[in-house]
């Protein structure tokens, strides 16, 4: 059963428009990531959700209700603020009660709802503190708990972790992946960190410029993006773009497209999906992690692997893995290595491409072929 | 070479300069402030001890001035009215001016316009307010005229020519002048709430009411007291107002402190008695701004605890 639907939903904020016909659905228990670059208008989308914000047209349905015209209280959600808006006059024992008390629940249920759901968060000891004397991380745990003691049908977190420091964003990351497996309520939650969305959600909203652009799992997303604004958004460093032409080179269908030394590069697909193409502009979009030192005997044993070679222009080395800067013709393109096989400055370095992850684009469309 | 060295003394003078700059541009007005505040206010005790009459003068008479001001059923009168009016005063102003920064709060439309109305009255001197008002409350060519030229003959509206309710005139005077300064700054409060704060309160279902009092106005509380710390020393002050309203009368009804040290140091020739008035009149003060100055210092430690 869906919990979330939302049918062609739309915003203006007078001529502006900020949301252009949005479709999207969860199911009950799902996590949905809501993802994008600033001002895509994911906050709209999520405050509308809340019904903080009207409809200019399109509907919202939660549960099968539709909900369009339903003051917030009666929406049966809960929602975390990236500033948290925690109460600053009242203790965080306060703060979690104060939808209780505003509803006429009794005391001694909102003294167990608290109870419950301060030792799932853990912050039994900082109840009667204000948000004034908390840290960032512990003010968070408060108004997740304020959130969980609503025990809604939907939960709506907007950007929750990016006021966290690196180390914390990722500690509460984990945390709030258990305690969504643990309590299984269907979950919209807006980041703009790729990250976080490939790590929590079972299917992730991409958004820009109040369009959605794609739907679907974490790995549809990241290995099939739909179109370039996709492809690029998601991955860090992002997917390179090389603008190639579509041949054929002995009976198979390949990209080609200018090298440094005046040569160019001719790299069979994996697939014969584009034939019909041949000839014609593509842009080969490649990811990092799919560049490598092009070794024969490991290679040989694996499928769609094409070679070139390219000199190293930087290398960056951040521990884990380097990142390396590669010239391909007037092209820069980054590569991602494991450090003991990783390129040094300058050198000249021949490349395996793995052929059977790279995506093909439509130059006019943007659109993966 | 040469250059750069001139350069590294340039900005080592201007440094020090710099360090005394600001203690120099405030020497002045420091030097005035301690003469009027401290060396007058020392002076005006001492007076107040003294047996001057019309003019100043030396004779120690102790706490004489003070005994013969407090047998004054004038002085108690003008005492008493300060409290009273001061207490309704700054109530209902505060009052007033939070339910119109509300009501404004409500995005409603030509807020710029409304708010220029409210806050009218503060531009307006209290010699202009009360020779207005006077002419409001004057049976003879004020609301009770109006009203009974629009056809209801027997109505009558006397507020400040009753010696029992004249105070009550100068109270909603007071009120109507600067119930807008108080609006304006409970409005700046207002906006400066976090919105998320209200959205929260929305979602966990607490009325416009319930938000208001539990939500935005205790995060406003500090603006609270200041507007009440501005007002008292304007009620304390009231001297032009009265003196344009009501001249204290009738009778003594609205006579207020000011007015009274003004009697008797300017028209009876009683400057020592005229000083101890003046004196209790700081006493009342003092009893509002001590503890406050101490609240404040007090709160800001306690952040700076905090961080
Ligand atoms: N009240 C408003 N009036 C007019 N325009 C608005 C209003 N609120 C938001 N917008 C516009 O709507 C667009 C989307 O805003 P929104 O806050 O939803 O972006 P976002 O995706 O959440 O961005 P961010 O990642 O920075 O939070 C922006 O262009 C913004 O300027
Ligand atoms: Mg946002």
């Amino acid at each position: 059963m869906s919990s979330l639907v939302i049918r062609s939903l739309r915003k203006n904020y007078g001529a502006h428009e900020v949301l252009k016909g949005v479709d999207l659905e969860a199911q009950e228990g799902e996590f949905i990531a809501l993802v994008g670059p600033s001002g895509c208008g994911k906050s709209t989308l999520l405050s509308m959700i809340a019904g903080l914000e009207t409809v200019t047209s399109g509907e919202i349905r939660i549960g099968g209700r539709l909900v369009n015209s339903v003051p917030p209280k009666d929406r049966d959600i809960a929602m975390v603020f990236q500033s948290y808006a925690l109460y600053p006059t009242m203790t965080a024992r306060e703060n979690i009660t104060f939808g209780m008390e505003s509803r006429g629940v009794p005391k001694a249920e909102r003294d167990a709802a608290v109870k419950r759901v301060a030792a799932l968060l853990q912050i039994e000891a900082l109840l009667g503190r204000k948000p004034g004397q908390l840290s960032g991380g512990q003010r968070q745990r408060v108004a997740m708990g304020r959130a969980l003691v609503r025990d809604p049908k939907l939960f709506l977190f907007d950007e929750p972790l990016s006021n966290l420091d690196a180390k914390l964003r990722v500690e509460m990351r984990t945390e709030i992946k258990k305690l969504h497996h643990r309590v299984g309520k269907t979950t919209i939650y807006v980041t703009h960190d790729q990250v976080e969305a490939m790590t929590l959600a079972s299917r992730i909203a991409v958004m820009h410029r109040g369009e959605l652009q794609q739907f679907a799992e974490p790995h549809v997303t990241y290995n099939r993006p739909t179109n370039m604004f996709v492809a690029g958004f998601m991955g860090s460093p992002s997917m390179n773009f090389i603008p190639a032409q579509l041949t054929r080179a002995d009976d198979r269908v390949a990209v080609t497209f200018p090298l440094a030394d005046g040569g160019s590069a001719v790299l069979p697909l994996a697939t014969d999906v584009a034939a019909e193409r041949i000839g014609r502009a593509v842009v080969l979009g490649v990811r990092p992690e799919h560049l490598s030192r092009y070794d024969a005997e490991i290679h040989a044993r694996k499928p769609g692997i094409a070679t070139l070679s390219a000199p190293v222009e930087v290398v960056e080395p951040t521990g884990a893995e380097t990142i390396a800067v590669l010239r391909f013709g007037a092209l820069e393109v980054v590569g991602r290595f494991e450090p003991d096989s990783a390129p040094r400055m300058g050198e000249r370095i021949r490349l395996g491409v793995d052929m059977t992850r790279a995506c093909l684009f439509d130059p006019e469309t943007q659109r993966l072929i | 070479m040469t250059i750069a060295m001139v350069d590294g003394e340039g900005v080592s003078f201007r440094q020090r300069a710099g360090r005394w700059w600001p203690v120099v541009v405030l020497a002045p007005s420091l030097l005035a402030s301690f003469v009027y505040v401290v060396v007058f206010t020392l002076w005006t005790l001492y007076i107040s001890l003294s047996n001057s009459g019309l003019l100043p003068s030396y004779g120690f008479v102790g706490l004489e001035n003070y005994a013969s001001l407090w047998a004054n059923r004038r002085w108690n009168i003008a005492y008493n009215n300060l409290f009273f009016f001061s207490a309704f005063y700054i109530l209902g102003s505060m009052a007033v001016g939070l339910l119109l920064a509300i009501l404004i709060d409500q995005r409603v439309k030509g807020e710029a316009l409304w708010r220029t109305i409210f806050l009218y009255p503060l531009a307006v001197s209290f010699i202009v307010t009360g020779t207005v008002w006077s002419w409001l409350y004057n049976p003879a060519d004020g609301v009770q005229m109006l009203v009974r030229s629009l056809g209801w003959e027997s109505f009558s509206f006397a507020l400040a020519s009753d010696r029992n309710t004249a105070i009550y005139a100068v109270i909603i005077t007071g009120i109507w002048q600067s119930s807008g300064f108080a609006m304006a700054l409970f409005l700046a409060g207002l906006r400066s709430v976090d919105p998320d704060l209200v959205k929260a309160a929305q979602i966990d279902g607490a009325s416009a009411f319930r938000t208001y009092r539990k939500v935005i106005l205790p995060t406003i509380a500090p603006i609270f007291l200041a507007v009440a710390v501005v007002q008292i020393q304007f009620a304390i002050k009231t001297f032009d107002l009265v003196a344009a309203l009501t001249r204290g009368g009738p009778g003594v009804s609205t006579t207020f402190p000011a007015i009274y040290v003004y009697d008797l140091m300017f028209q009876r020739g009683q400057i020592g008695e005229g000083a101890a008035a003046a004196m209790m009149m700081l006493a009342a003060l003092a009893v509002v701004l001590v503890p406050y100055s101490f609240f404040v210092v007090w709160r800001r430690r306690r952040e700076s605890r905090h961080g």
